[in-house]
């Protein structure tokens, strides 16, 4: 070492070749990417799949890409970590069997307002609708921005046969029939939200507005391993859950760091 | 190996001199770039100051196109790759002929680098606003933009590496190793985390799912912080510092050592952004191992730039430019502490998803790569200019309001990222959440976030005194700037005896 960096060694004829020197420094930003992040994306079966996680409905898809459009991940997380405190606030920790649909991920960095992994189910459809179009109408004191436009823009479907196959191709297990029938099925779930909110007296006809396909993506968020895991396991309510949605928390072990 | 020690292409028969040939530097592809810099400072800190008014007063969402969901990563994808990424590229334009005295090798290629990637900004500029976004953080720019950067980037790389060719300076000198680290690993990193399937012209999904996709943007994410963000600044620093202290820099074998390890380690880095999530425990863990041991190698930079001022401190009291870097120097040092110390599990489980981060991530933004682009800029506007520099007393007031405007702004966040971090976790008596309301964690800090956008103002002001610095400068230039001459030994094996 002492050699190498003596101010006539071994460095100093290298700083005399570029190539030489650039093939060693690519060499050395390669080794952690492929140690540490290429067995991840290499290996299939390096994340444990759960049964009970499904792929996105076209009509969840398309509120998921409105989402994104909107930039609701700069401001809420989506992934739950095991801390006693966490479970109580939101539910169930994020595990990653449950997040193999998630193209891109959606974990988020800040929480500005709350994390959102286990919100399906924890509130009614309408609540949703009034949240969007005037966050202190649901929430009184709220820092977030109204969405008015998303009770008005009509809902874009056409797109969704090409985004099945587009994800499709990548993996995720569309059926051909779910391909086909995208938009008709996007139609039959957009109706059943908007004819379930206008029966918690909300608006009506809002069957083919954006913010459908939004509430039938929050709703889903979160809710795929609670099928699994209310059938088997008898499991107590969590300690004085805020949602009656939290299944319990089945992993205090996990729960360390406190 | 051998043949790479006769690389040097120019063998154009010299003017006069058996050996010597003259050459010149292309000027005017770095006041481009400079005057770039603060342009675009000025609008990416702006877009900042607004989404910082809109988390206290939510009324200043102005509708659908500027929410802060959608200014957020304006502001960051402006700051970062508009304001810091043309100051790297005026660094390493002006550096780099220097450092090897020769011309860059195509100025075409200057050029289309120049204008492909401010079309480029403008697309973002336009693009994110519109909701055309990937969501994945710095790299939210959809596939065709994503396509241009690579192509741009290529162009640059071609033509910098092009350039160490015909260099007439046997060693390359410690910065240009930093710029050849940059170079390399932003392109491998873009090209790494935007591999994607596109649905439509704006519209594509990631090859990536999940834990994976997390895996890898963060291996990007972390890294475009060390690649755009550290390494290209410490060339920086390794160029300007010394030229302005009229010193040789503290240790040739820090360098050395600090620069290897750098690069090595920093890769590894990355997956302290997921502890505590789905990522499997063995990743993360050696990411928040490898976030301690950069520590070491960062201070090492810092070192050797606060070191090679020795003997020189008295030469602070009327260099504003000294000032600047100083300060730049030590919020890098601050920040590198504060990062490992971030990525240790117990402390992020506190720190992750609160303000504490924002505070974090914009000592170094604000603090090392504002300051130390403020500085290279007021070194450069004389000579690039070739007049004096219309204000000290303006660049002395910009540096100590922006100074105070970091200072307000970081210990805002740090007050309400531990408050708000504390409170989520909070537990009573009986064993219940003390506040499982969110909104009374969020009411809490309010008046944190006032504070920060006064820090932010005080911040985006100075930004204007340079402005007006730099116009007015620029004002009193001479009308014609020619690209000066100069002669130097031709390059190469011939003239070079072994001992070097």
């Amino acid at each position: 070492m002492a050699r190498f960096i003596k101010p006539n060694g071994l460095h100093r004829r290298l700083e005399g070749w570029p190539l030489v020197f650039t093939v060693l420094v690519t060499i050395s930003i390669l080794v952690g990417g492929l140690v540490e992040y290429l067995p991840m994306v290499l290996i299939d079966d390096s994340v444990q799949r759960i049964e009970s996680v499904r792929p996105f409905t076209p009509l969840e898809l398309a509120g998921r890409d409105i989402y994104i459009r909107e930039g609701c991940n700069n401001c809420h997380s989506q992934t739950v970590r095991p801390f006693r405190h966490e479970l109580e606030r939101y539910g169930e920790y994020t595990k990653a069997g449950e997040t193999v649909y998630e193209r891109p991920f959606l974990w988020g960095s800040k929480r500005t307002g709350p994390d959102l992994y286990r919100v399906g189910g924890k509130y009614p459809h309408l609540w949703h609708v009034r949240h969007m179009e005037d966050p202190r109408s649901t929430s009184p004191r709220s820092i977030m921005p109204p969405y008015p436009w998303l009770l008005e823009k009509p809902l874009k479907l056409d797109d969704l046969p090409r985004k099945l196959r587009v994800l499709q191709r990548l993996g995720t297990p569309y059926s051909e029939v779910e391909i086909a029938q995208a938009v008709d099925d996007a139609r039959r779930q957009a109706r059943e939200i908007a004819a379930e909110v206008e029966a918690q007296g909300g608006p009506a006809g809002l069957a083919d507005r954006e913010i459908v396909a939004l509430v039938a993506y929050l709703q889903r968020l979160g809710t795929d391993i609670r099928t699994a895991e209310t059938a088997p396991a008898p499991s107590a309510p969590a300690p004085s859950g805020p949602a009656p949605s939290a299944p319990a928390p089945s992993g205090p072990a996990l729960a360390a760091g406190e | 190996m051998e043949q790479t020690r006769t690389t040097p292409a120019s063998t154009t028969a010299a003017p006069g001199s058996s050996n010597v040939q003259l050459f010149s530097y292309d000027e005017q592809i770095v006041r481009l770039f400079v005057l770039a810099t603060v342009i675009w400072g000025f609008v990416g800190m702006l877009v900042g100051v607004l989404i910082a008014l809109q988390l206290p007063f939510w009324p200043a969402n102005l509708g659908e196109y500027l929410t802060f969901g959608r200014l957020r990563p304006l502001h960051t994808n402006a700051v970062i790759f508009a304001f810091a990424g043309n100051a790297i590229f005026a660094a390493i334009y002006y550096s780099t002929q220097r450092l090897c005295k020769a011309r860059m090798y195509s100025d075409l290629m200057s050029r289309i680098h120049f204008w492909g990637w401010q079309a480029i900004i403008v697309a973002a500029a336009i693009t994110l606003p519109l909701g055309l976004t990937t969501s994945k953080e710095y790299a939210e720019l959809e596939w065709p933009i994503d396509v241009a950067i690579a192509v741009v980037w290529i162009v640059f790389a071609v033509n910098f590496f092009a350039t160490l060719q015909r260099r007439r300076e046997r060693h390359m000198y410690v910065a240009l190793w930093f710029y050849i680290a940059t170079i390399i690993t932003v392109a491998v990193l873009h090209v790494g985390n935007s591999l994607a399937l596109p649905v439509s012209f704006m519209k594509s999904y990631p090859i990536y799912a999940g834990v994976q996709d997390a895996l890898v943007q963060w291996w990007y994410g972390h890294n475009a912080v060390a690649f755009f963000l550290t390494t290209p600044f410490l060339g920086l620093m390794y160029y300007f510092l010394p030229k302005a202290a009229e010193r040789p820099v503290f240790s040739y074998r820090l360098s050395i050592v600090h620069f290897w390890s750098l690069v090595f380690i920093y890769i590894w880095a990355g997956p302290h952004h997921l502890n505590y999530t789905a990522v499997p425990e063995w990743a993360v863990t050696l990411g928040m191992l490898f976030s301690v041991m950069l520590w070491m190698p960062s201070w090492g930079g810092m070192i050797n730039g606060l070191f090679t001022l020795r003997g020189a401190w008295h030469k602070l009291r009327d260099s504003v430019v000294l000032k600047m870097f100083v300060i730049g120097i030590t919020f890098y040092g601050m920040s590198t502490f504060e990062g490992p110390m971030l990525s240790v599990k117990s402390v992020n489980a506190l720190s992750h998803f609160t303000d504490w981060t924002i505070g974090h991530v914009h000592s170094g933004a604000l603090g090392w790569n504002g300051f130390m682009t403020f500085g290279m800029i007021y070194w450069l506007l004389p000579r690039l200019w070739r007049t004096k520099l219309w204000s000290e007393r303006l660049a002395n007031a910009h540096f100590w309001t922006g100074t105070l405007g970091i200072l307000l702004y970081v210990l805002a966040m740090y007050a309400s990222g531990i408050t708000q971090g504390l409170m989520w976790r909070a537990f009573d008596e009986a064993g219940r959440l003390m506040y499982p309301d969110f909104m009374e964690t969020v009411v809490q800090i309010v008046p944190m976030y006032w504070v920060r956008l006064i820090g932010g103002l005080l911040y985006l002001s100075g930004v204007v005194m340079l402005m007006v610095n730099v116009y007015m400068t620029i004002r009193q230039a001479p009308k014609s700037l020619p690209d000066p001459t100069f002669a130097a030994p031709a390059p190469a094996a011939a003239a070079q005896p072994a001992a070097a």
